[in-house]
């Protein structure tokens, strides 16, 4: 299991390897700046010692000339650090920056060529939070993750190396102290973790609660419930108030003994130093450079750490955007796939099977034949599968078997454009785009002139709601058409479709939550869209169904029954079963 | 924010503690250069290798006591700030728990729930910070700087300049990126909506072909994103390399200084040593001061969010005491009885009326069916049976007794109410049923799972009534919920039965069956149906119409067809002429 944990972890290395490749100049620089940053704030101590040395021959002739030439050589040692600090976090931004931009527009890319099946299938939060929060949550911690190792490794290298050239007694002295803080460090980390999984968990049992019974408090004191949840969140929260003090309290542990260990250390050097200076084996001045030394010597062990989780969590996230830029896309257009023309509103199904899981079978062997201009209602109880034959017929969704012709071709010969086009869809779902009402109006037709817009909204009676908004076409609506009553929504739907007005229809019947008056308006713009076009209508009204030239009757996503009204109604099956409850207590 | 602090008053013993323990260990730590100073100065000076000895056993002995005390420190912080936000959060629950409906709806259930968690979550780390904190890094700061000036007044002056420009640098760079990372949220929020858009929109955005231009629209919003990342981050940049600047420049102005007082006589070398550590430490806390700075800020910011929340005061006035013994035995005579009296009500204070003079009287075993379109005002009718909201002229009376005068819970006890989500509760079906009636028998149970035409299913789920439902039911289909939802109602056996839009998932027979039950429901339940659909409610004993909120109609089905205008353009709207035969 950790092995194949491990390699799979080694194999999102190479990927992302491959997108730090377009800035390797960049990357080679931070690299090498961090170098020198890391080196120049080494020295300095070196530099500090020495000075502090010099002010034991203060008097002589010689003292103010050499103080000034170290003097001198630390600013330029300073300057130069910031400068190597300075060049190396604007590359590292726009090294991250970037990183995070392709990704993100690859992403995106994908996201508008996936099959909708992807996007059925997972939840749109869940995908959401792969293009936003994982990819900055990998872009930052991989790169500030990576740098801080790497001047980790050369900080504790590069100290090793100063203290060795100064004094080797001293070192060893460091180098044994050392590893005592990291086993505290370590031990406080398994501690803690185990501490802060308990609190997640806790926590997470309490969000799920709160999500519950807040988002749904009319409920509670509908029934009257509010003291009984109120104790289970007592008892939730009293079980959190316990482990959050564990969690908190173990893991601000790791600061104090971390910094006793480092007083350790320093007492050590401190100790070993002065009576070596008392020997006459160092001077005072290498004694404060050994004990500055001391004092970051310890911190990159500290910090490591910390940066290998936070590496492996990169890691993950670079897993997860991973796996959505690189799942399967839906089969591209025939090269050879032609433009549809001059579409009359033909549609045969042929043998048409389908089903959205293998084991759970729901078309089986569908025909249908629709002439031009004739209206196809698809009625049944609500979830039934109504949604699925637009899913075949605007091609969504491929069939498994048969196929679906438009004017005789096979529509996966027909590029999904030009087919996608030759529908007009309304769907019950309303959908609007933030932006304005015009915005929204034209998005089949981006080219639209004002008298074409106003045109189409007179003819879908948007146009009378539209002129008393605010700024009427100008409209800024939000996410999800905001304001707007659910009718008015549909209303603005259907005005799309009208602007651009395809040869076929697509519709999708609102079975309540719009008012008489409103509703009657979108009777009406339906009836003059379908006047002479093919009409797919997911039907609940018993006029549009009677008047339906077919009816395909669905239940538990199968067809069950095919006829119009007069030969369904003979039958005496399932549909004039649905037809007559409607007046069963007549 | 202040107001929450008396949710940290058990704490005081903690809360004043803690920051002392903190002191406790900033003050050995701040001993430390004098001892390495004496060891130079004495110890080496004289090769007094004992002197050095006990100077390096004073110096663990001072990291062992900082140890403990700063553990101890640490426990306290920790006990206050967990303390005080599992008060806070109680606290904050229970009082969600007493908002009004009308509350919620103004304040939207999702923004409570980010201040019940997240924000209690940053105050939190919030309050422990500042225990932990606030005492300390000021306190080393000045007292590095005292001590420095009881070394030499003179050269601790430089301290007087370094640390003000260096604190002037640390918080101009942070004032100024703070709200640039604002801005870079919001151009974050952008594409996070548009990639969120092009998943709910899917189908419509490919039905037109507009991949390309959503495309489109992402990379500018990115492009966008990036170029104010990229600006707040050449700012941040700064920090780094300035403060390191200042510092060393610092450091090297005291050395040049303590070159001159050495060479006047004035200070030694061990002394010298101690000014450049002063130095050092003082830096050092004032980045974790910064830090500090920001974490208050941000906890303030969500400590007002949480505070706002408690303003808001649970508008419902609790039951009047009028509500005499005599009245009650002249309530016992009426049971499901409901009366509207002249009712206008509204949602907000200055907004427009939902309901206008409403009257109307339901006797007990009455069906009265509510139909008309959206906003004409049918479930705030029914939600003022139960109290929900209050009425703003006119009264509602249940059982002969106006609702203001009943204790809250007595009168929704009288009352089952389906709403039009169905909702139900992470547990059992069990259990979710037993909160119509915590006594209810599993005869009962079924009983009322039969009338709600749920049995079928249930009986059919692995466990039955112990099957498992998940947070809000969502492993169970609309249908179900709804059916689940009305059998919970029904286990109350109210005298008062409201049903709102309740059957919308359900088929037409399922639907016509349902109600059949419900008719034949034994006890004589006054039964309230909310419906867009007139063959839900065509068989009611009596139909209410509403238009826009004022009663359009009241009648038998049939009388209304001959009669009300409003209800004929619905009926037909639903039904062909030719069909009524």
């Amino acid at each position: 299991m950790k092995k194949e944990n491990s390699s799979r972890q080694k194999e999102t290395l190479i990927k992302v390897l491959k997108y730090i490749k377009p800035y390797r100049v960049l990357m080679a620089l931070t690299i090498l700046m961090a170098t020198v940053s890391v080196t120049l704030t080494l020295y300095l101590p070196i530099l500090t010692g020495n000075a502090v040395d010099m002010l034991e021959s203060v008097g002589e002739s010689f003292f103010w000339t050499r103080l000034y030439r170290i003097l001198g050589k630390m600013a330029v040692v300073v300057l130069l650090t910031s400068l190597a600090q300075w060049i190396m976090s604007i590359c590292n931004n726009k090294i991250v920056y970037n990183i995070i931009q392709d990704i993100r527009k690859k992403a995106f890319r994908k996201l508008e060529i996936l099959p909708l099946k992807y996007m059925d299938a997972h939840s749109h939060g869940d995908i959401v939070s792969r293009v936003v929060a994982d990819v900055d949550q990998f872009a930052d911690g991989l790169l500030i993750g990576f740098t801080q190792l790497f001047t980790g490794v050369i900080t504790i290298i590069g100290t090793l190396g100063f203290m060795l050239s100064v004094n080797v007694g001293i070192t060893a002295v460091v180098v044994v102290i050392t590893p005592v803080s990291l086993l505290v460090a370590s031990f406080i980390a398994k501690k803690t973790f185990y501490m802060f999984k308990l609190q997640s968990e806790t926590r997470g049992e309490q969000t799920t609660l709160i999500n519950e019974v807040v988002g749904n408090q009319k409920v509670v004191q509908a029934f009257n419930r509010e003291d009984e949840t109120l104790e289970k969140f007592d008892e939730i929260n009293g079980r959190l108030e316990k482990y959050s003090l564990r969690a908190i309290f173990f893991s601000s542990l790791t600061n104090p003994c971390t910094r006793f260990v480092n007083s350790l250390v320093y007492t050590g050097v401190g100790l070993t130093g002065a009576l070596a200076v008392i020997r006459g084996a160092l001077s005072v001045g290498q004694l404060t450079c050994f004990l500055s030394y001391a004092n970051q010597y310890t911190k990159p062990f500290n910090e490591i750490s910390g940066v290998i989780t936070e590496l492996q969590n990169a890691l993950a996230c670079a897993g997860r955007i991973f796996e959505l830029i690189e799942e399967d896309a839906q089969i591209p257009d025939k090269e050879d796939a032609v433009v549809l023309k001059n579409v009359e509103g033909k549609v045969d199904l042929e043998h048409v099977a389908f089903s959205y899981t293998e084991d759970r079978k729901l078309i089986e062997d569908l025909n249908l034949h629709v002439k031009p201009g004739q209206r196809i209602a698809i009625v049944g109880p609500t979830g039934c599968g109504k949604t699925t034959i637009i899913n075949l017929l605007m091609r969504f969704y491929d069939v498994d078997q048969g196929s679906i012709q438009v004017e005789n071709t096979d529509i996966r010969d027909i590029t999904r454009k030009s087919l996608r086009a030759s529908y007009g869809m309304v769907l019950q779902d309303t959908w609007l785009k933030k932006g304005t009402i015009r915005d929204n109006i034209i998005v089949g037709m981006p080219d639209a002139t004002e008298e074409e817009i106003v045109e189409a909204a007179k003819k879908s009676h948007a146009h009378s709601f539209i002129r008393r908004l605010p700024n009427g076409y100008d409209t800024v609506i939000g996410e999800d058409g905001g304001s707007l009553s659910q009718g008015q929504k549909q209303l603005l739907c259907i005005t799309r479709v009208m602007l651009s007005l395809p040869p076929m229809l697509i519709l999708d019947e609102a079975t309540s939550s719009i008012d008489t008056r409103t509703e009657i308006r979108i009777q009406k713009a339906f009836a003059s869209m379908m006047e002479g076009r093919t009409s797919f209508i997911v039907a609940h009204r018993l006029s549009t169904i009677q008047n339906a030239d077919i009816i395909l009757v669905m239940k538990d996503g199968h067809i069950i029954e095919q006829g119009n009204h007069e030969e369904l109604l003979q039958k005496k099956g399932f549909y004039a079963e649905l037809y007559n409850s409607q007046f069963a207590l007549a | 924010m202040k107001g929450l602090l008396v949710y940290l008053k058990d704490y005081k013993k903690e809360s004043i503690l803690g920051p002392l323990f903190k002191l406790l260990e900033a003050s050995f730590e701040l001993i430390v250069p004098l001892v390495v100073a004496s060891m130079i100065d004495v110890g080496i000076e004289n090769g007094d290798k004992g002197y050095v000895i006990r100077m390096c056993l004073l110096m663990a002995a001072l990291g062992l006591t900082g140890l403990i005390s700063s553990v101890t420190a640490q426990f306290f912080a920790a006990k206050a700030a967990v303390g005080f936000a599992t008060k806070l959060r109680h606290a904050l629950f229970a009082h969600i728990q007493s908002l009004s409906f009308s509350n919620m709806d103004q304040q939207g259930t999702s923004t409570l729930i980010t201040r019940m968690t997240s924000d209690i979550n940053q105050l939190q780390s919030g309050v422990n910070m500042v225990l932990r904190l606030f005492l300390r890094s000021p306190f080393i700061v000045f007292g590095a700087m005292i001590m420095a000036f009881t070394v030499d007044v003179k050269a601790a002056l430089i301290f007087m300049v370094v640390i003000p420009l260096l604190s002037i640098v640390v918080f101009g760079i942070l004032l100024i990126s703070i709200p640039m990372f604002g801005k870079v949220q919001n151009y974050l929020d952008q594409v996070l909506g548009t990639t969120r858009e092009n998943l709910t929109g899917v189908r419509v955005i490919r039905a037109f072909g507009n991949e390309q231009e959503e495309i489109d629209k992402f990379d500018e919003q990115t492009d966008t994103l990036k170029q104010m990342q990229m600006v707040a981050a050449k700012i941040s940049a700064l920090m780094n390399p300035v403060t390191y600047i200042i510092i060393n420049g610092g450091l090297m102005i005291l050395i040049y200084t303590g070159a001159v007082r050495v060479e006047m006589g004035i200070l030694t070398q061990g002394q010298v040593v101690a000014l450049v550590n002063y130095m050092s430490q003082i830096l050092v806390e004032l980045v974790k001061l910064a830090n500090l700075i920001i974490t208050v800020t941000k906890a303030v910011a969500c400590g007002n969010r949480v505070a706002d929340v408690f303003q808001i005061q649970g508008g419902m006035a609790e039951y009047n005491q009028s509500f005499t013994e005599k009245e009650r035995i002249l309530a016992e005579g009426e049971k499901g009885t409901v009366t509207f009296e002249g009712v206008s009500m509204k949602y907000y204070e200055g907004g427009e009326e939902a309901l206008t003079d409403i009257t109307f009287h339901a006797a007990q075993g009455e069906t009265i069916g509510v139909i008309g379109g959206t906003g004409s005002g049918k479930t705030s009718l029914v939600h003022l049976i139960p109290r929900f909201y209050d009425v703003e002229k006119g009264s509602v009376k249940v059982d002969g007794v106006d609702v203001r005068d009943y204790a809250l819970t007595a009168l929704r006890d009288k009352i089952g109410i389906v709403m039009q989500k169905a909702v139900l509760f992470k547990g059992t079906i069990r259990e979710n049923l037993l909160w119509g009636n915590q006594n209810a028998s599993d005869e009962e149970l079924w009983q009322a799972l039969k009338m709600a035409q749920a049995e079928e299913f249930v009986v059919n789920k692995n466990g039955k009534l112990d099957a498992v439902v998940e947070q809000e039911g969502r492993n169970l289909s609309g249908g179900q919920k709804q059916r689940l939802s009305i059998a919970r109602a029904l286990v109350k056996k109210p005298e008062i039965l409201i049903l709102d839009d309740s059957a919308s998932a359900l088929d037409y027979a399922t639907d016509a069956k349902l109600r059949k039950a419900i008719k034949e429901m034994p006890g004589d339940t006054t039964v309230f149906i909310v419906s867009q659909r007139a063959s839900s409610l065509m068989h009611a004993d009596r139909i209410i119409v509403l238009d826009d909120g004022n009663i359009a109609g009241i009648g038998t089905h049939q009388q209304l067809l001959e009669s009300c205008e409003i209800y004929q353009e619905i009926y037909y709207s639903q039904f062909e002429k030719r069909d009524q035969a």
